[in-house]
């Protein structure tokens, strides 16, 4: 059982690592969809700052998205999801590799250039801190929500849209809580329970959404 | 009792008894709404502060609630679609969506039409406004997916499965927001004291409901009728119907 997960995990990963594409355009995305805001937002700083936080949230969750549409996109087409889904392993288990091999691909290098991000919309040094502890807690969750969502519109050829409007509803908790505790944490009040609440949101779609998306494919793959 | 289920399950028996139901139901759902109305709009006194603006609650509130408990029941018979491999279940799901879609629009319509007078604002940011938007976006993000697959079956169990992701997430999404909306304390915005309303403007209240109810049966069981006839055209029953009536 573990044996399958590593193969997987492993053979998800090198994929990835020779198509730079995979792990590069979600950060470029990422920054220019930050970059775009504080145009909107102006010269003033004080604005920059107090809807900072919010838009590198949203901007994360966009990158996050934009990536998942291609979870399963290949795998599907030369027909190797099928001889996966006739593998020993419990399907669940194998759910769980591919979206770890996505937070790794494509949340990993989110969290990396967050604080460069962070310090553009002149957050303080704490409020980066904590923003980086977030997106830490958050981009696994969206990893699993994401690939339920990619499960489900697996056989449609432009799947973005509809796996955005399938999904983002469901993420709305998680960018509460976040930018919830990265504005706590500029006003130097706790947040403990915030990042709490995020860890549990992790927790609980790490219980429901691998065996979710291995029904929906199941049912997607059947004829 | 369990036989007589398991028999209106199929499309056959199904058809034959919403065919004989659905004009009673509409009449009923004509009736009520009507004396709903009436209650509501002449008989009800006028509120001492809000005016008669808020006589819109008697079609706001009907139809919020409708808008969760179609959900719900939406969900429940996915559920039961993908345990029992019941079709009809699957078809009740695809034929409410759309209802449960529209009721959340006029929640959402009405609402703000009430917010303008009251709070000087078509739209709030307020808890409950927000989490009846993300139903709705709930709402259209089952009937994209369905739609999108080109495979009628499938394309419903998928729909089953995102309607239980969804009715999990709905109580979180619902306090999440509530939790945003205090924390955040932009406005003092009043809301209607509802445990202590008065049982004049209560009973054209639970009127309209019901009336809102049978109208969303009504249409259901029209929804339904045509999504079988849309199957089962080529079905043998069906042809003998139309040749015997």
């Amino acid at each position: 059982m573990t044996r399958a997960f590593g193969a997987l995990l492993k053979r998800d990963l090198t994929l990835v690592a020779r198509t730079p594409g995979d792990y590069t355009t979600p950060v470029i995305f990422f920054v220019v969809c930050t970059t775009l805001f504080s145009f909107v937002a102006g010269k003033d700083i004080a604005v920059l700052k107090s809807i900072g936080p919010g838009v590198i949230w949203v901007s994360a969750l966009l990158a996050s998205m934009l990536s998942l549409e291609g979870l399963f996109r290949s795998d599907y087409e030369d027909g190797t999801l099928e001889q996966i889904l006739t593998a020993p392993a419990p399907l669940p288990l194998i759910v769980l590799a591919k979206a770890f091999a996505h937070w790794i691909s494509a949340g990993v290098p989110l969290l990396l250039i967050s604080p460069i991000l962070g310090i553009l919309m002149n957050l303080d040094f704490h409020s980066t801190t904590i923003l980086v502890v977030t997106i830490a807690i958050s981009t696994p969750t969206f990893s699993l929500i994401g690939i339920f969502g990619a499960a489900l519109v697996i056989s449609q050829k432009k799947a973005g849209m509809l796996l955005s409007l399938l999904t983002l509803p469901l993420c709305v908790p998680i960018l509460i809580f976040s930018v919830s505790a990265v504005s706590a944490a500029a006003d130097q009040l706790p947040i403990g329970g915030h990042l709490m609440l995020l860890a549990a949101f992790f927790v609980f779609t790490l219980t429901l959404s691998p065996f979710g998306t291995a029904g929906a494919l199941r049912i997607m793959l059947s004829n | 009792m369990w036989l007589w289920f398991h028999k209106l399950s199929t499309a056959r028996h199904f058809y034959a008894l919403a065919t004989r139901l659905t004009p009673w139901l509409g009449w009923l759902a004509g009736i009520s709404i009507a004396i709903g109305l009436y209650l509501g709009l002449v008989v009800a006194p006028i509120d001492y502060q809000q005016k008669d603006a808020y006589r819109i609650m008697f079609v706001h509130v009907p139809s919020a609630w409708m808008s969760m408990m179609i959900y719900t029941m939406m969900a429940v018979s996915g559920a039961i679609g993908l345990i029992w491999r019941i079709k009809l279940a699957h078809v009740a799901c695809t034929a409410a969506a759309t209802i449960g879609a529209s009721f959340t629009l006029i929640t959402l319509v009405t609402g703000s039409i009430w917010g303008k007078p009251m709070w000087g604002a078509w739209w709030a940011w307020d808890a409950r406004l927000t989490s009846e938007l993300i139903l709705l976006f709930l709402y259209l993000g089952f009937i994209a997916l369905e739609s999108a697959i080109p495979d009628r079956t499938k394309g419903q169990k998928a729909g089953a499965i995102l309607l239980l992701a969804g009715v999990v997430n709905i109580p979180i999404i619902h306090y999440s927001v509530l939790w945003w909306h205090t924390l955040h304390q932009t406005a003092s915005v009043s809301k209607f004291g509802i445990p202590s309303i008065h049982i004049s403007m209560l009973i054209p209240l639970l009127v309209m409901t019901f009336g809102f109810m049978l109208l969303f049966l009504t249409v259901l069981a029209l929804r339904m009728r045509a999504m079988i006839l849309e199957t089962e055209y080529q079905s043998k029953w069906l042809r003998q119907l139309e040749e015997s009536g």
